[in-house]
């Protein structure tokens, strides 16, 4: 067998992973190498990949890249960090539903509103894994969790609504079932000039399919190809019965990145 | 079209994404959790087991198919 190009970018030493069997992490973490090797500028040197904390954020642990796993919620603070010092480095964040909308929210909403050049990958298993399964403000309606036994009545985040309301330039998403559109969805957020939002769906069998009766991640998968609606097609009939996948929303106003409003300043203050 | 299915089995969870999503039936988890390529003949090349597998613990490889030897 040949060895797959992507393992270069794994730390082989460090596999396997510690996510549960089945988990949809791995498949969204695959699909980030593989966007990355899809964009020939981009390389371990010039890469850096910033996570929170939670199971997806486990993910910088593996990857071989200048890597920072940080604090709850505080990814996207560091990334920024990362990018005003040497704004030539690319830049990507993974984070899940808890760590990007709950503690992170904040955030959250105004590295959208900056437009940073950062692509931002949230891991959205609809709940906090590693604490054991409470609800996190992606939780859908009605859906169990340890701190919703009767089923969550808060109304959850679109976070791809909330990203485009506070600015991100480029907003898409995909589930752990269409790993190949995934991939095409992480490529372009990568080559966006400006902020850039995917939500990868990923199932989480242990935490939240086990309160919600969704064990099997076969099962769990098929739901999201069942489910999942190309945007074109779930334009023609919005329903909440299905969600829309595919690039939500793509800037065409060439707003200025904040790397860039930065570098003017600079000039301003005489280079230094 | 045939399929060479290669395992890392040390990888693998025993999870049964890719025995599900295989069109042709040819894995399956056994006893202790691992995956067992049970009818590898049928295999089909298709990569959609590869394609989902959370943990990159199976591959398949193509290769062409060998020409059945003629008895005349
Ligand atoms: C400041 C702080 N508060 C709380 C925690 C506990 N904590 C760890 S992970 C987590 C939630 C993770 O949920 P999510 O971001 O959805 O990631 P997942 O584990 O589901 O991938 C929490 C609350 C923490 N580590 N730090
Ligand atoms: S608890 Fe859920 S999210 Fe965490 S590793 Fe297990 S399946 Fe994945
Ligand atoms: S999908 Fe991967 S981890 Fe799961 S049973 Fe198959 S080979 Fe094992």
């Amino acid at each position: 067998m040949v060895e797959r190009s992507y393992e270069k970018f794994f730390r082989q030493n460090r596999l396997p992973h510690l996510w549960c069997p089945g988990c949809g992490n791995g498949i969204a973490m695959k699909a980030i190498v593989q966007a990355i090797e899809k964009i020939p500028e981009l390389n371990q040197d010039n890469t850096v990949i910033v996570s929170g904390i939670g199971c997806s954020s486990r993910a910088s642990g593996y990857m071989d890249f200048d890597t920072l796993h940080t604090a709850h919620g505080r990814a996207i603070p560091f990334a920024t960090g990362i990018k005003l010092a040497n704004p030539k480095l690319n830049v990507i964040v993974i984070t899940g539903d808890g760590d990007c909308t709950a503690i992170g929210g904040n955030h959250f909403i105004h590295g959208c509103r900056r437009n940073i050049d950062l692509t931002v990958v949230l891991f959205n298993n609809n709940i906090y894994g590693m604490t054991g399964g409470q609800a996190s403000p992606m939780t859908p309606l009605g859906k169990k969790a340890t701190t919703a036994p009767y089923g969550s009545i808060d109304r959850p985040f679109n976070a791809c609504h909330l990203a485009e309301a506070a600015g991100a330039t480029y907003v898409a998403r995909s589930t752990a079932y269409h790993v190949q559109h995934l991939v095409t969805m992480i490529t372009g957020g990568i080559k966006n000039h400006g902020f850039s939002f995917i939500e990868a769906m990923v199932q989480c069998p242990t935490a939240y399919g086990r309160k919600n009766k969704m064990t099997d991640p076969a099962k769990m998968l098929e739901w999201m190809k069942d489910t999942a609606q190309m945007k074109n097609v779930w334009d023609k009939n919005p329903t909440d019965e299905k969600f829309p996948i595919g690039v939500l929303y793509q800037s065409t106003a060439g707003e200025i990145d904040y790397s860039s409003a930065y570098e003017k300043v600079i000039e301003m203050a005489g280079g230094i | 079209m045939k399929g060479k299915i290669s395992v890392k089995e040390e990888r693998c969870k025993g999870c049964g994404i890719c025995s599900y999503f295989c069109p042709k039936q040819v894995l399956r988890v056994d006893e202790l959790g691992k995956i067992r390529v049970i009818k590898p003949e049928d295999c089909i090349a298709c990569g959609q087991c590869e394609l989902r597998c959370p943990d990159y613990a199976i591959f398949v490889d193509r290769v062409a198919e060998q020409k059945e030897k003629s008895e005349v």
